[in-house]
């Protein structure tokens, strides 16, 4: 299988990688056998209101419920996925059928027992109808059959790749107790604050803007899992505070790069704390140029490609990321080895060739040196989308494009840019969940209605591409859809609707105590049931 | 202060309650996206338009303007909170949660720096125009200036992190069982950085405040009065000059308290502090107008009582002040 090879390539690199870090830190004295016991401190930027990880599949929630309910399979450096509440899955030939058979003797915290009735019920209930990702992933999903108590059968109204299915089970197939959701409003249940599952650890308690307390399940299947006896999300809103918490030891880890870039060399010199940057392979963000084809200049191809070779994303990852990121080459980032391919069109940072694009393209330097002037968006969310912004908006001034930053808060980025088209060029930070079809094409996919977030509200609409992009999502043949979307990537890079920019993940600093960190590639959004802390 | 005056306070906060309130709907209103809009941008979005539509239609936010207005002015007007979008709880729960906690916050930190500026700025009066005056009066104003997230993490360092005397943040310690002496000496253990970063960044309003009230005094025809008549310089100073010259600190104090509840966002979340600050800029950038509305009244109302009490100190400091306050009021 492609995808197991190139997983464990990285697995390779990644462990040799750790052994000199180990050597030269001189840890080799320490126990290597897990200890039990201890409470694990770790810090939370914010309180997510929803903590279902079934309705809302998205990494702030995942961060504090992965540990409490969990999904049919996990990410796995070596094997490519790990068995968790399933233990063997695989889909028919005709792509109508995905067959799950279920981890035996698992019992929900509150002693009821697991079965297919729960998967089906959180297929058809929850994944499909209500949650965030589901919607797109499951939408022919006709029924989910329970043949006995073991085994799930999942049946589509039209053939769906089982690669799509597989890719998306990590982050999409959280499931929940029926016996405790039946009948009742699940949107509105209770329970979504203080979730029931199968985990390692139960939700214990949360006082509102000080903290979220996870507790051991002592019945939890997996043997002598899990080590901790508690998780502790501290609430440290700022930054600062979390650096400061770091180095006296009040936390062991912030995830997310919840410290400041600026930061990190600082804490890495620390003698007990460290730095990682593994651990986030199967969430892997990027920085993109979102451009809004109504602008007579930016729906010229010319002009695209000038802002291509303006701008130098090689630039964006030694200053903006300090280095931890990398430069892309289109929309499927390089970490996702299944899919990547490096045989697109590439644009190199060329200030020259942009200047004679724009002159090709019909707008000179007017008498003040000014082509035309942009409205540029950057999306406020990270210390990084902004500070792209300024980037980008020096960048394009010196091929002559005057760019006025215009600035909002989440929500008003968010209306301005997908529902009222409101800008030229905006700082985008898409998420590649693992497989192109789940949260990447739909920013190329044309004919979308307005007001859908992180979607294709940029006026572009070709033919191709969504023939593309449809034809990944009926073939069934895995290596055949490879294919498919090394031809989406090369469409993208010649049309270059949007341009995306860099890859980029997240930074976790944990106290040398806490070990196990980052042996997954969705560490920090994982169950944490084989994490423990050295006396 | 009667009873009568007391309801008559009350009723003049209605009108401004109203205005305020028929501003934060409109602003709120003007501001680009909505709360489905904030939330979509925290979970990193839905696919379709489906999730979006459903939840415009859960929290009233398809209906028309006017009858959004309809019910936020009912509510308002029949004191019924509702329920914050945001944290998907009662707002009267929200708020109550974080009330003694901004209370004791802000309350500690105005107190410091009354105390810093009665204090500090009744020596340099008495020392005016040597050293220790230009000392405190320099110190004072370069404190002022200072960014309290700057001054808040300065501290954090030098006293938590450095020399590990004080907590680095939050309320209590975390998950502590701790109840009765244990648990108050925790939280005032807590208490002690972020107020003094209050206190810092705001005694120079009272120092000013309270060194020129002392100076003036120093000049009236009642001082001299008061030394041609022997007395002892330490009556003088307390008697006849420091307590006139608190009319004016007394009255900033009043106008602060209302300031303070709004402006310590920063302080609040350096010190990963649950108050009303951050809650009420939560609920702005998450469009949450039930929220904001709660916050709104809460302030008013704690706003109102300060300077109720505020009239009652003057009247203690200056019993004409309180005859001619009553007697305006009462005509």
């Amino acid at each position: 299988m492609v995808m197991g090879a190139s997983r464990r390539e990285i697995l390779l690199s990644t462990t040799a990688l750790a052994g000199v870090a180990l050597v030269a830190r001189g840890r080799g004295a320490w126990a290597q056998e897990p200890v039990k016991g201890g409470t694990l401190i770790v810090a939370a930027d914010t309180e997510p209101r929803n903590l279902n990880p079934a309705m809302v599949a998205s990494n702030g929630v995942f961060y504090v419920s992965s540990k409490v309910v969990e999904p049919l399979v996990e990410m796995d450096y070596e094997t490519g996925l790990r068995p968790v509440l399933a233990t063997e899955w695989g889909g028919s030939e005709d792509g109508l059928t995905y067959t799950v058979k279920l981890r035996e003797g698992v019992t929900f915290s509150d002693g009821t027992p697991f079965t297919s009735e729960d998967v089906a019920f959180s297929a058809m209930q929850v994944w499909k109808p209500l949650q965030n990702l589901g919607r797109v992933v499951f939408p022919n999903l006709e029924a989910v059959d329970t043949p006995d108590p073991l085994t799930a059968v999942f049946t589509f109204s039209v053939p769906t790749p089982p690669q799509l299915i597989e890719n998306a089970l990590p982050a999409l197939s959280s499931v929940l107790p029926k016996h405790l959701y039946d009948g009742s409003d699940i949107a509105e249940n209770p329970l979504n604050m203080a979730p029931v599952g199968t985990g390692p650890f139960v939700f214990a308690e949360h006082r509102p803007g000080e903290f979220i307390r996870l507790e051991r399940n002592p019945t939890y299947w997996g043997e002598g899992q899990p080590y901790l006896d508690a998780i502790l999300y501290r609430v440290l809103p700022d930054a600062g505070a979390k650096a400061a918490a770091l180095e006296t030891g009040d936390i062991h880890l912030t995830a997310f790069s919840a410290v400041p870039l600026a930061e990190m060399p600082r804490l890495d010199a620390l003698d007990d704390v460290t730095v990682v940057d593994k651990g986030y392979e199967g969430i892997t963000y990027q920085i993109t140029l979102e451009i809004n084809h109504r602008r007579a200049e930016l729906a010229n191809p010319l002009v695209r490609q000038a802002l291509r070779h303006a701008i130098d994303p090689q630039f964006i990852v030694d200053v903006v990321f300090m280095g931890y990121a990398t430069a892309a080459t289109g929309p499927v980032p390089s970490s996702a080895a299944d899919f990547y391919t490096a045989d697109v069109a590439t644009y190199d940072f060329d200030i020259a060739a942009a200047e004679a694009l724009l002159d090709e393209a019909g707008y000179p330097r007017g008498a003040d040196g000014t082509r035309f002037s942009l409205r540029l968006r950057p999306a406020p969310w990270f210390e990084q989308t902004r500070a792209v912004g300024d980037y980008v908006r020096q960048a394009l001034q010196k091929v002559g494009i005057a760019v006025e930053l215009v600035t909002a808060d989440p929500g008003g980025h968010i209306a301005a840019v997908y529902t009222d088209h409101d800008f030229d060029l905006a700082i985008g930070s898409p998420v590649y969940r693992n497989d192109p079809a789940i949260s990447t094409t739909i920013l190329f996919q044309g004919g979308l209605p307005a007001g859908v977030p992180f979607s294709n509200q940029y006026g572009y609409d070709d033919p191709a591409m969504n023939e593309i992009i449809a034809k990944g999502l009926r073939t069934i043949d895995s290596a055949e859809r490879v294919a498919v979307y090394e031809e989406f990537q090369r469409k993208a890079a010649e049309d270059l609707p949007i341009l995306v920019l860099v890859d980029f993940t997240f930074l976790t600093v944990a106290r040398d105590e806490v070990r196990n960190v980052a042996n997954n590639p969705r560490w920090a959004t994982s169950s944490w049931a084989d994490t423990w802390l050295q006396p | 202060m009667s009873w009568r005056r007391l309801g008559r306070r009350l009723l003049q906060a209605v009108p401004v309650l109203l205005l305020v309130a028929i501003g934060v709907f409109v602003l709120l209103e003007l501001a680009q996206g909505d709360a489905v809009d904030a939330y979509l941008a925290g979970i990193g979005g839905a696919g379709d338009l489906t999730l979006a539509a459903e939840l415009r239609q859960r929290y009233g936010l398809a209906d028309s303007l006017g009858a959004r207005f309809l019910t936020y002015a009912t509510s308002l007007a029949t004191l019924d909170l509702g329920w914050s979008i945001a944290f998907a709880r009662p707002v009267l729960d929200v708020i109550l949660e974080r009330l003694p906690k901004t209370l004791l916050l802000m309350g500690s930190g105005i107190l410091l720096a009354a105390l810093l500026g009665i204090g500090l700025g009744a020596l340099a009066a008495l020392r005016r125009g040597r050293p220790t005056d230009t000392v405190v009066t320099t110190a004072a104003l370069v404190l002022n200036a200072t960014p309290g997230f700057w001054l808040g993490l300065l501290l954090i360092i030098v006293f938590s992190v450095e020399l590990r005397w004080l907590p680095l943040g939050g309320f209590s310690t975390l998950d502590s069982r701790a109840t009765g002496l244990a648990a108050v000496l925790d939280t005032a253990r807590h208490l002690v950085l972020p107020a003094a970063t209050l206190g810092l960044t705001y005694f120079a309003l009272y120092l000013r405040l309270m060194r020129g009230a002392m100076l003036a005094a120093a000049e009236s025809g009642w001082v001299t009065a008061a030394k041609a008549r022997g007395l002892p310089t330490r009556r003088i100073v307390l008697r006849h000059m420091a307590r006139p010259a608190l009319l004016p600190v007394v009255t900033m104090l009043g106008l602060q308290s209302g300031t303070m509840l709004g402006g310590s966002v920063v302080v609040e979340t350096v010190f990963a502090i649950p108050g009303l600050g951050s809650l009420a800029f939560e609920a702005v950038s998450q469009r949450d107008l039930p929220l904001l509305a709660g916050i709104l009244l809460a302030g008013t109302v704690l706003v109102v009582l300060v300077n109720i009490l505020v009239d009652i100190v003057y009247g203690r400091l200056d019993p004409r002040v309180g005859d001619n306050l009553g007697r305006v009021a009462g005509d």
